[in-house]
Order: C-alpha cells, then sequence, then structure tokens
C-alpha cells in the first residue's frame, strides 16, 4: 500500500467563508467558487523542520520572555495534546506555534492598542515540535478576554492561537483553542463562524486534572486532527497515465 | 456489532486574526524572541536557478489593500524538486523551499525573493508548469486560501499545466499568472491576489 492523496477537506465542518456575523469576513471572503483539485505532489508535500530551527525554550511562555527571575502576571498553565490525523494516526515531528494575549487581555503586537497593559516578562509566542508520538506540550499563562471591535460591545473568550504544518501543505491549519466553561465562546462571533455545534466543541481545551501538577500549574487539554490520506490499495492507472 | 467508521474530523479553522504576525514571525510584529526566525529565506545561498523577486499585494472586496495578511510560499527548486521525503530528488543543501511574506503595515505591499522553481513532475507522471504555491491568512480569512503563482513568461508550459486547465473559465486562468518585469537586472514578478470582484483570483480547495 503507498500513501495516496489527501481526503477532502470537510467543507460543512469547516467555517464557510462569508459568515457575516463576523463583519471583517464581508469583504475578504472570495464569491466565486473555488476549483476543487486533488492532491498534486505540490500539495501532499510541505516544508520539514528539525530541532535545529527552534531552541528547547521556546515552548515555554513562562520563561521565554521574562527577565531571568520573573514570571509573567496570570493563571499559569500547561496546554498539551497530540496531534493526529483523520484516521487516528499520530503526526510526529511536526511544528507547532502559538501566540495569545496576556493574562489582562493585551497583545504584544504594534497594531494592539487595548488599554490593558502589556506585560514585560510575557511575549505572547511560543513553539515547539511534536514527539514521535505526536505529543506536545506548551507552559504558559491563560489569556485574558479582550474587546474587538465588531458590534459595539463584543469580547473575545480566551483563545490561543494555534498554526500546525503536518507533513503536507494541504495539511496547513491555523486554529483558536479555547477553554472548558467560558461564557463567552458562544457568544463569539468568529467561533459562530462554525456552523456545527460538535465541530465548535472540538475547539474547546478540557481542564486535565490528572495532569495538572499540584500547588503549580493547571493543564488543559487539547487535541488537534489534521487531514488524514487514503492509501492506494489499487492501481487502476498505470504510472504515467 | 455494528459496524462504524472510526475516522476522526478535521480540526475545524479560526482566523489567523490581525495578530498572526506574533506567532508566525514576531520581529515583525515588534519585538524579539526567537534565536531564528523561520521562513526567512526562502531558497538559501546555494540554490541553482534563476534569481527573482515577487511584489504584490492582497486586495479585498472594497478594492483596498489587506495590510495585516501573512502568506506562505512553497515550492520546488529550478529542477522541479520539492525539499520533502516523498518527492525523490536531491535539493541545494539550505534549500526548504518555503517561507513567510509580510506585508508592509502601511501598505499592505509585499515582497518576496527565491529562485524560480522548475517545471515539476506529478506523481502520476504529469509535467505542472513551474509555480509557486501560496496560503494566505489574515483577519477576516475563516479557512486559509490557497492560491498559485504561475509565470508570464512560461506561456506554453502553462497553456497544457493539468490544474490551470481545470479552470473552466480561460479568462480567470489570468489571475494565477504573474507578470515579468526586468528592473535593475533583477527579473521581478508583479502577483496581485484579489479576494473579490470581476478579477477576484482563482482558489483552490485542495
Amino acid at each position: 500500500m503507498k500513501p495516496g492523496p489527501y481526503y477532502q477537506r470537510d467543507r460543512q465542518w469547516q467555517p464557510p467563508a462569508l459568515t457575516p456575523d463576523y463583519k471583517t469576513s464581508v469583504s475578504r471572503s472570495p464569491q466565486y467558487s473555488m476549483i476543487s483539485l486533488e492532491t498534486t505532489v505540490s500539495e501532499i508535500t510541505g516544508p520539514v523542520f528539525g530541532h535545529n530551527d527552534i531552541d528547547p525554550i521556546d515552548k515555554d511562555l513562562l520563561s521565554n520572555y521574562a527577565k531571568p527571575g520573573e514570571s509573567p502576571i496570570g493563571e499559569r498553565i500547561i496546554l498539551h495534546g497530540r496531534v493526529l490525523d483523520e484516521n487516528a494516526k499520530p503526526v510526529p515531528n511536526t511544528l507547532l506555534e502559538i501566540w495569545q494575549a496576556n493574562a489582562g487581555g493585551r497583545y504584544r503586537h504594534k497594531k494592539d492598542t487595548y488599554l490593558a497593559p502589556i506585560d514585560p516578562n510575557f511575549g505572547g509566542c511560543g513553539r515547539t515540535l511534536t514527539d514521535e508520538n505526536g505529543y506536545y506540550a506548551f507552559r504558559t499563562v491563560k489569556p485574558g478576554a479582550y474587546p474587538w471591535r465588531n458590534w459595539v460591545n463584543n469580547w473575545r473568550p480566551a483563545h490561543v492561537h494555534i498554526s500546525i504544518f503536518g507533513s503536507a501543505f494541504a495539511q496547513r491549519l491555523i486554529t483558536q483553542c479555547y477553554f472548558e466553561g467560558d461564557p463567552l465562546i458562544a457568544k463569539c462571533p468568529i467561533v459562530n463562524s462554525i456552523p456545527d455545534p460538535d465541530a465548535v466543541d472540538q475547539l474547546v481545551a478540557r481542564l486535565d486534572l490528572n495532569s495538572t501538577i499540584p500547588l503549580d500549574t493547571i493543564t488543559y487539554k487539547f487535541d488537534i486532527v489534521l487531514r488524514g490520506r487514503r492509501s492506494t490499495l489499487f492501481e487502476n492507472r498505470p504510472e504515467g497515465n | 456489532m455494528r459496524q462504524t467508521l472510526d475516522y476522526l474530523k478535521e480540526t475545524p479553522s479560526q482566523t489567523a486574526g490581525p495578530y498572526v504576525h506574533i506567532g508566525l514571525a514576531p520581529g515583525a510584529a515588534g519585538f524579539d524572541i526567537y534565536a531564528q526566525e523561520l521562513g526567512h529565506d526562502i531558497a538559501g545561498p546555494n540554490a541553482k536557478g534563476e534569481r527573482i523577486r515577487v511584489e504584490g499585494g492582497v486586495i479585498d472586496g472594497m478594492g483596498s489593500p489587506i495590510k495585516d495578511v501573512l502568506l506562505e510560499a512553497w515550492q520546488a527548486n529550478a529542477d522541479g524538486i520539492y525539499a520533502h521525503p516523498e518527492h525523490l530528488g536531491e535539493v541545494e543543501d539550505g534549500f526548504r523551499g518555503w517561507g513567510r511574506v509580510i506585508p508592509d503595515f502601511e501598505t499592505g505591499n509585499w515582497t518576496f525573493e527565491t529562485v524560480k522553481p522548475g517545471a515539476v513532475t506529478d506523481l502520476n507522471g504529469r509535467q505542472m508548469a513551474p509555480h509557486i504555491s501560496l496560503w494566505i491568512v489574515a483577519r477576516g480569512i475563516n479557512v486559509g486560501l490557497q492560491t498559485r503563482l504561475y509565470f508570464s513568461d512560461e506561456a506554453a508550459a502553462n497553456a497544457t499545466d493539468p490544474v490551470l486547465n481545470l479552470i473552466e473559465w480561460e479568462r480567470r486562468r489570468a489571475t494565477l499568472i504573474a507578470e515579468r518585469t526586468d528592473s535593475d537586472g533583477t527579473p521581478v514578478y508583479r502577483f496581485d491576489i484579489k479576494l473579490q470582484g470581476e478579477d477576484e483570483t482563482v482558489f483552490f480547495d485542495i
């Protein structure tokens, strides 16, 4: 059996491009139909990263921007889980990058002007490679909710942005991880760009008490699923046709 | 026992938002945190082939440039080989074929330098014209958009490219062709990506 093309993306599970309650999508959503294309070699390949590309400290947001002996303000959390594909196979050695607001809901970005203060000990980004079992872990602070301009009074639920590569350009994905129990999740037009409530639930990290470090750090678990691919069982067309 | 299918569902996408640069290009967001940022050099110093520059913008439905966009480019080397274990063949030391493209936050214009890729042989043996795959994320884009950049000076290869030929409307194929001009001895290709309107760029559901 040879690995074949990737399963098509389920566009009824994924959010559509046009979601008018999320106003910015109105002028940024293509209006013509996309051209459907079975993955070619240009999409079943993708960039490969290794341990030379990153440093071990990159995955620890409690220390990767903090002054020596100091740490950021906020609820200390571990965010961990596995990266799998749709066949439930672990995706090893894949690059994850995260970014988030600080505990007050402020981003370290020159375009963010929210009045909550910058935390001098918090950069707000991290990256790591999954291990051979697809496992990853970050240490950080729980981000704060913050207001944004959409309707007059919109607040983003606490969230961590996650970028994942997989092993193919077809698997490239950016998503957001929310936290169990947050009442703002149900009210957010960005969350609600996803039509299926089960799909929304897939973005809500669960409190993972068993992995929590007593007297130290609370843990949330967030598994990520990337597209899977077919195996070629039968060759109907000889190579070259 | 009742038969079941035990596939998992792909994690839903969410917009990269306006501050995607913090995570993927913190230097552009305004701070220095990593020993090395990824994606600044697509081709590396040893790549063979023609050195080119690509310039463009991503334009929204109001005709305004999108200033908070981020793009990723993925391409083969000049011999048409991808730096990936499933594509047989050698690439030059330091050639990754992948990079990140960040606009000027004031104008939305972006530029990147690379080598012109060669024609690529697909796994089924078919030739694809030289192209660069692009993935586009920004605030307001719920699922990253995939498109391809082809080259205006490859008219013969473009005419037989199996992907361009999937586009039923020939007029729309032109939205994927970057126009070549030469400036200061460097070939420059212009590629504007329009998200809406009469000249909306072709996007692929790959």
